[in-house]
């Protein structure tokens, strides 16, 4: 488990990430539009301890895939810092010196179609990352190694000389965990691992990750918008809206107490196995668009506790409870426990 | 492994398919018949039509060896020259089919290269090319084939021109079938791009042209395939017509399309056998080509499936 | 009588190297007004069952046995145009992707007014005047204004809320909704499923909800059925197939789930997967990954049976020849 004094592997400071979605040149110029800027990550913070699984749960859009996306470095961040393991990254720019970082971060994605080449086995597919890295060399050390990732992963060699369409939807997921594992990574962020699976199949690829985690000592930052999910893999979770972490806490607390509007929200509309079929009353509204997101507090059209000062003032993240909340009613004590 | 290479290709879908409609069986043999016949064209033809010492102007203009005057020797009768008909055929088919290859290969090239460099690399490079393949098909392809091959061939110095004919012909031929690769599979690689593995490939660090190459490259070939064999017919067409009008390959080394000129003077004077077999080799060749190149597209297609 | 009366269903595929099953034998009831659940994993067949119900199988596929009745008529061999009608007018149907259930050349009002016309012998504006009143039911905010709106100027979740509109537009007896809420976001699926809820109880609709998510169904259903490679193996009250499942894959099944109300060190993990339609296995579809496999199970395929609870279920440990020491 997670030793608290230790300095974090990964801190994520203010980060921010904007993306031009303006119509084009010309149209512009013919139809007097302006520019428009999406927000989808607006100053995010948290930091992650070795060992542990952190997770980023939030509606679509929120921006917690353009979050995970920044830190593996697919993407440039606009302002704000990456910390891992004491370097920052935003600082180093050519591939050679980004080299050894990439390394020890891997990322698995949602579709576990679209994450295989179509048109290369899968052995081909989990020794890419051992022979881009050089760790090992010779076709003979390649295909042990290869086939030692496998097992691991709950598959046979022979299924090495597969393509993806040949597997199953949580078999391909597999080789997409075996290739992330092969660069031997100390950090996986994991986006929506488990959405296009079935239960079962969630299960078991669930058990296999928590197993890994175990015993390779791996620290997850594992995006998604299960909640249930979520509350199970955790250590600690934060929650997203509109680009902003509104709450970030311990998994337990932040599910047993949560204290951020967004976040009751979220826990009561859930549908849930213990349902006993009462009508609940779900509070109304939809996402607005990040591309104009509402002044002051992103969620106060929203919100029934929401007063004047939300409607000018960006609440910041302050300590509450054991956990970090942003929400002015939360700060003035105006919200009513749950 | 071969053996089971070959069981799984003969059990897939896509043999099914062939093997179901007569009409693609029947373009099949009839392309692998003149694949067949123009590459064994010295072993088959009765004669060499292009060396003159085998000619024998006394035979000159002899009809089809199954009317009244024609005989066994001249199986599709000779032209002004005394040159076999049917031995032309053949050579002619190998001149053909040989700038026609050569310029869809060349077409794919340069098409599917700007393709993938400007879907993947996107900005001032995509826009130029793409906008240089959309002016590029205003003109109708056969007219960039004129255009170039004049302009090319008007740079070169006298004595090269006859020799480089072929080259410039086909380099005419390819520049005028670039646009439709590069639209393709530029579209092909922006979907591509977007996709997880491409991801997956850019965390671990390999660089944009390996990316390129061994993962996107493979998947949007597909639609290429389809193009270039429908494209083939095309090129060979376009072949025919710049040697019918006189422009294409030298007279020395006459394809189907000059087969068709020769014949053509003496379509209205009664011997209709010098232009109708190289014309009716010729529709033949592309509609099997054209055939072939329909299936195809329509096996691929996984939504017709 | 029931509603809708599903018995033996069978729906085939013919491929081109042998036929393959897809239903094997589906039965149950859906009564007047109350809401089945179909749960499953995919491959299951559950969207297949309701496409079957509606007529909209695809070919290949076909319906190769049983009956569907419908108030006692049978509706499953009917040709076209009496199919049509039955569409819409005594069966409506919701599905996953609000963006391809609109057509998006037409305004949602005319979209609306056309199925009201087609069902309902209406005037243009007595029919305007009911697409008006159905948007405002939904909760589509400033209706009149939004009746001349195109699809695409709605959200997600305003988009579904218009299909069910469009669903129930000629007061159908028995609404199909396959993974309705599945495209939507967790916030916006509370507000379209209680919704239907609410509608379906003041207009009398019968429901069937199909969906792979197991908490909707005990959020929204009353009764549910477990599908498993093709055939229902359980079948009954939702409160009791959740808490106290009978059938082995759907005790899995619930085990499998993790829940947000506590914590568990691990879930509960049925090894191996469904079996594809062309490798299921003989006698019991689940007997190669159930904990309880006897050799029966391996030979005879059981049937729907009575269990020690309340609800049924196909498994041999709940009949008199069962010989291991199970329940039952």
């Amino acid at each position: 488990m997670a030793d608290p004094g230790a300095a974090p592997l990964v801190e994520v400071t203010d980060l921010a990430r904007y993306f031009d979605v303006s119509p084009p040149w010309l149209a512009r110029l013919l139809e007097g539009r302006g520019r428009l800027i999406l927000r989808a990550v607006d100053g995010v913070s948290f930091a992650i301890r070795r060992g542990e699984t952190f997770s980023l749960v939030g509606e679509s859009g929120c921006g917690k895939s353009t979050v995970a996306r920044v830190i593996v470095g697919l993407y440039r961040p606009t302002r704000g810092r990456v910390v891992f393991d004491g370097t920052d990254l935003s600082g180093l720019a050519s591939r050679s010196a980004l080299a050894p970082f990439r390394r020890r971060q891997q990322m698995i994605f949602q579709d576990p179609t679209a994450s295989l080449n179509p048109r290369w086995r899968a052995r081909d597919i989990v020794a890419e990352p051992l022979r881009a890295f050089g760790l090992v060399r010779g076709r003979r050390a390649v295909a042990d190694r290869v086939a030692e990732l496998l097992a691991h992963v709950g598959l046979a060699a022979a299924d090495g000389d597969k393509y993806p369409h040949e597997f199953s939807g949580g078999q391909r997921q597999r080789v997409s965990i075996a290739r992330a594992l092969s660069s031997q990574p100390e950090f996986l962020i994991c986006d929506e691992p488990t959405s296009a699976l079935d239960v079962s199949v969630q299960a078991q690829i669930l058990n296999l990750m928590k197993g890994l985690q175990r015993e390779l000592g791996l620290t997850y930052l594992f995006i998604s918008h299960n909640l249930a999910v979520v509350r199970h893999v955790s250590d600690h979770v934060g929650v997203m809206y509109l680009g902003r972490l509104v709450e970030v806490g311990p998994a337990g607390l932040v599910f047993r107490t949560p204290r951020h509007p967004y976040t009751r929200l979220l826990l009561e509309t859930v549908p849930r196995l213990a349902s006993d079929g009462a009508e609940r009353q779900p509070v109304g509204g939809e996402v607005p668009n990040p591309i104009a997101p509402p002044p002051g507090c992103a969620f106060h059209p929203r919100c029934p506790f929401a007063e004047e000062r939300c409607r000018t003032e960006a609440p910041r993240l302050r300590s509450a409870g054991g956990a970090l909340v942003a929400c002015h009613g939360v700060e003035e004590g105006r919200i009513p426990a749950a | 492994m071969l053996a089971r290479g070959l069981h799984r290709a003969l059990d897939s879908d896509l043999y099914h398919s062939f093997t179901r409609s007569p009409l693609t069986v029947a373009a099949a043999a009839v392309t692998a018949l003149f694949f067949g016949g123009a590459a064994l064209a010295p072993v088959l033809a009765p004669q060499d039509p292009f060396d003159p010492a085998t000619l024998n102007l006394m035979d000159a203009f002899a009809p089809p060896a199954w009317t009244a005057k024609g005989s066994a020797q001249y199986l599709l009768g000779t032209d002004n020259q005394g040159r076999d008909v049917l031995s032309a055929l053949l050579y002619g088919s190998r001149i053909s089919l040989l700038v026609g290859f050569a310029a869809v290969g060349f077409s794919i090239v340069l098409g599917v290269g700007l393709g993938v460099l400007g879907g993947y690399l996107g900005g001032w490079l995509e826009t130029v090319a793409m906008r240089l393949a959309d002016v590029q098909l205003t003109v109708p392809g056969i007219l960039v084939a004129l255009m170039v091959d004049g302009i090319v061939r008007t740079a070169l110095p006298g004595g090269l021109k006859e020799e480089l004919a072929v080259y410039v012909l086909i380099f005419a031929i390819g520049i005028s079938g670039w646009p439709q690769y590069a639209r393709v599979t530029r579209g092909a690689t922006l979907v591509e791009k977007n996709k997880e593995y491409v991801a997956a490939a850019r965390i671990i660090g390999i660089h944009p042209v390996a990316i390129m190459v061994r993962h996107v490259l493979p998947n949007v070939m597909g639609p290429v395939l389809v193009l270039a064999t429908i494209g083939l017919a095309l090129a060979i067409i376009s072949e025919a017509t710049l040697s019918f009008l006189g422009v294409g390959v030298p007279p020395t080394t006459p394809s189907l399309g000059t087969l068709i000129r020769i014949g053509n003077n003496f379509l209205f004077s009664g011997e209709w056998w010098i232009t109708l077999f190289p014309s009716g080799a010729l529709v033949l060749l592309a509609l099997s080509v054209n055939l072939l190149g329909d299936w195809l597209r329509d096996a691929l297609n996984p939504k017709l499936r | 009588m029931a509603l809708l009366a599903v018995r033996h269903l069978r729906v085939e595929i013919p491929t081109r190297r042998r036929t393959l099953v897809a239903l094997d034998d589906v039965s149950f009831d859906i009564e007047e007004g109350e809401v089945l659940g179909v749960v499953g994993e995919s491959g299951a067949g559950k969207s297949l069952t309701g496409a079957a119900i509606i007529g909209l199988l695809e070919p290949p596929c076909r319906i190769a046995g049983g009956e569907i009745r419908l108030d006692g008529r049978r509706i499953d061999g009917l040709d076209a145009e009496a199919m049509r009608r039955v569409r819409g007018r005594q069966i409506g149907a919701i599905f996953q992707d609000p963006l391809t259930s609109l057509n998006p050349l037409l305004t949602i009002g005319r979209q609306l007014t056309e199925t009201i016309t087609t069902h309902a012998p209406l005037g243009a504006a007595a029919a305007r005047r009911r697409a008006i009143d159905l948007l405002g039911e939904v909760g589509i905010p400033a209706p009149a204004q939004r009746f001349a709106a195109y699809p695409h100027q709605f959200s997600g979740g305003m988009r579904q809320r218009v299909v069910i509109a469009l669903a129930l537009a000629a007061n159908p007896r028995l609404v199909i909704a396959d993974e309705p809420t599945t495209a939507l976001d967790v916030s916006i699926q509370a507000q379209i499923l209680a919704l239907l809820r609410r509608l379906c109880r003041e207009h009398g609709t019968a429901v069937m909800l199909i969906t792979h998510d197991m908490g909707v169904i005990a959020e929204t259903a009353t009764r549910v059925a477990v599908m498993y490679a093709g055939r229902v193996v359980e079948i009954g009250p939702v409160a009791d197939v959740v808490r106290a499942a009978r059938h082995p894959y759907t005790e899995g099944l619930m085990g499998a789930i993790p829940t947000l109300d506590h914590e568990v060190p691990r879930l509960t993990q049925i090894e191996g997967v469904m079996p594809r339609l062309d490798e299921i296995p003989a006698g019991c579809a689940f007997h190669p990954r159930c904990g309880y496999t006897e050799a029966l199970c391996r030979a005879e395929r059981p049937e729907l049976m009575p269990t020690d609870g309340a609800s049924q279920a196909a498994c041999w440990r709940y009949h008199v020849r069962w010989e291991g020491g199970g329940r039952g």
